[in-house]
């Protein structure tokens, strides 16, 4: 063993560069844990393909004939197609469970305080836990979207709203880690972290992603009309079933941008604050 | 632009204060550690020993005083700092889902090692913590020693200059116990200089060039070992008796002994040596005295506490 005696940067702008390499860092022990554990992902995959058979092969012919415009008999291939973009969207909402436990586990564990006594930047060990996330998301979604185009989703999109969906999609999925992010590190234990995450996979229900949402009570339909999912989900399906966009684009973005803002500052304040026992 | 004063002490502490709420966890320390030696903070649970080391390794802010660690304010200069340090705590902070390696090989990337160099550290850690065989299993399959072991291979990826050690034995069994300790010298042999943390008078003694014994958020004294020592009264030898006459006849022999009547026992006084144990005996024997009971108490942290603080119970809630 050898002392090191080499000068150390003190400057500034030499440890911002190692911000990105350690990000880097971070998101390959993430993706490291996804590929050695793969239980997670199974259960985060397998559950919205699960919701997807049960609401096109249980419910979908009784829901797809109550849809407007169409006729009882064509009810449930209608219904696929409905219920597509709120199943990717769940889909995207229970990674965050995921995303919120392994965060839990690394404040448990004392590797979250290790890593703050280190000179790493703070915001880049938990980009890391943000972009596993994301990269995990945009896989279970693929499948996903994979096992709805077997059973007969047939989308309309062009390669400009494939791009676009991919866009979205990835923009949603950055905005939601960050939020379980945030909800993983207040939790106090790993238990409470798995949990907090699941109010955000019954938003698609009270939203646009099963029935149209004229058909709720005036008080939901107010709610449902305002909360985020429901621009995320008109987005989606209007990008891969071409029905109208109007503002939900819009809207969603900016939706992202103030989750991705809120889940950021929240867990780096608690970061700062929480990560000793 | 501030700089860094490399001929201060490594670590240096002045009017350290810290309260979470109306607790006072650490009142008025003054802390000063050389380059390249071991400072031991002595104390029971409660007394502020672990929120030093979190304060010293920028984790926790100080509500007021100074805090300088190898010449970076840890306040206004804590990346630098950071940049120093290795803490290995507690608790095992490792990542229970990778190997052995692939821990290691996390801190040399995060400590922005070349790949090259990466790699050959991580193989003498390896080597040098006896970790080799099972480098490549998950953690799962590791032993507390192995686990604690791992953990302070991982903060020294980078040779810190200054690491601390927060109750780096609690736990171990005898052996492991020993392989830590050796570790610690070798470390200091090497410049390294080593702030621990622990309960045990005998770990202090045994690897510490200062003490400072700490006791409710103060240091009650700090000095070598030898001068704690000195403060410390010695051990006694405790005589347990039949009857009551037979004590009597024994508290006359043992003038300096305290009887207690109630026990039918003698508290001798002794510096804990084999010969004075002898002595004893012989003079108790040439009375034909028989000893229904012996115990042997050698000086131990309630000691020094007691002798420090004038009080036995130091037990206070975990810090």
């Amino acid at each position: 063993m050898t002392t090191i005696t080499a000068q150390r940067p003190t400057t500034g702008t030499r440890r911002q560069s190692h911000v990105v390499t350690d990000a880097v860092t971070m998101l390959r022990r993430n993706l490291l844990h996804i590929v050695r554990y793969p239980g997670l992902s199974i259960f985060v995959i397998g559950g919205p393909v699960v919701f997807l058979l049960l609401f096109v092969y249980v419910f979908g012919g009784t829901l797809g004939a109550g849809l407007p415009g169409v006729d009882a008999a064509s009810g449930r291939e209608a219904y696929i197609a409905y219920v597509m973009p709120g199943i990717l969207l769940i889909t995207i909402a229970g990674t965050a469970g995921g995303i919120a436990t392994t965060v839990s586990m690394d404040m448990t564990e004392g590797i979250t305080a290790r890593f703050r006594t280190m000179a790493i930047s703070r915001a880049a060990v938990l980009a890391g836990h943000v972009l596993g996330n994301t990269i995990q998301a945009i896989i279970a979604v693929v499948v996903v979207l994979g096992v709805g185009l077997a059973i007969g989703f047939r989308p309309t999109a062009g390669p400009a709203e494939w791009l676009a969906v991919a866009g979205i999609i990835a923009l949603i999925s950055f905005a939601i880690s960050w939020l379980a992010v945030g909800m993983g590190m207040q939790a106090k234990s790993v238990e409470t972290a798995s949990n907090y995450p699941l109010i955000l996979t019954f938003l698609p229900f009270l939203g646009s992603g099963f029935v149209p949402t004229e058909s709720m009570p005036g008080w939901l339909q107010w709610f449902a009309q305002y909360q985020p999912f429901t621009p995320f989900i008109e987005t989606v399906r209007g990008l891969l079933l071409g029905t109208p966009l109007g503002w939900s684009p819009a809207l969603a973005v900016g939706w992202c941008l103030v989750i991705a803002a809120v889940g950021y500052a929240w867990s780096m304040v608690l970061y700062e604050r929480k990560s000793v026992r | 632009m501030m700089t860094r004063n490399s001929s201060s002490a490594a670590i240096s502490v002045r009017a350290l204060d810290k309260s979470y709420g109306t607790n006072h966890v650490l009142s008025r320390v003054d802390l000063e550690v050389e380059r390249g030696t071991v400072f031991a903070l002595l104390g029971p649970n409660g007394a502020g020993k672990t929120t030093i080391v979190h304060i010293l390794s920028t984790l926790v802010a100080a509500d007021g005083g100074d805090v300088f660690v190898d010449g970076y304010n840890v306040r206004t200069q804590a990346d630098d700092a950071r940049a120093s340090i290795g803490l290995t705590g507690q608790f095992s902070a490792v990542d229970n889902l990778l190997t052995g390696e692939e821990n290691l090989l996390l801190m040399a990337r995060l400590r922005h090692l070349k790949a090259r160099d990466a790699k050959k550290r991580v193989t003498e850690l390896l080597e040098q913590f006896d970790l080799v065989e099972a480098a490549r299993k998950p953690l799962a399959t590791y032993s507390g020693g192995m686990k604690r072991r791992l953990d302070l291979a991982m903060t020294l990826v980078s040779t810190p200059r200054v690491i601390f050690l927060d109750e780096p034995t609690t736990g171990l069994d005898p052996r492991s116990r020993h392989t830590m300790w050796d570790i610690v010298r070798n470390l200091v042999a090497e410049g390294t200089t080593v702030l621990l943390t622990t309960q045990y008078l005998d770990e202090a003694d045994e690897l510490a060039d200062r003490i400072a014994v700490l006791d409710g958020g103060r240091i009650v004294a700090e000095g070598t070992p030898d001068e704690l020592k000195r403060l410390v009264p010695g051990g006694h030898i405790r005589l347990r008796f039949g009857d009551a006459t037979a004590l009597d006849t024994a508290s006359g022999i043992l003038a300096e002994s305290e009887r207690d009547d109630a026990g039918l026992t003698l508290t001798v006084p002794t510096d804990g040596g084999v010969g004075a144990l002898r002595t004893v005996l012989a003079r108790l024997d040439a009375a034909h005295l028989e000893v229904d009971d012996l115990g042997i108490h050698t000086p131990d942290l309630d000691d020094v506490f007691f002798a420090l603080t004038g009080r036995v119970d130091t037990k206070g809630p975990t810090s």
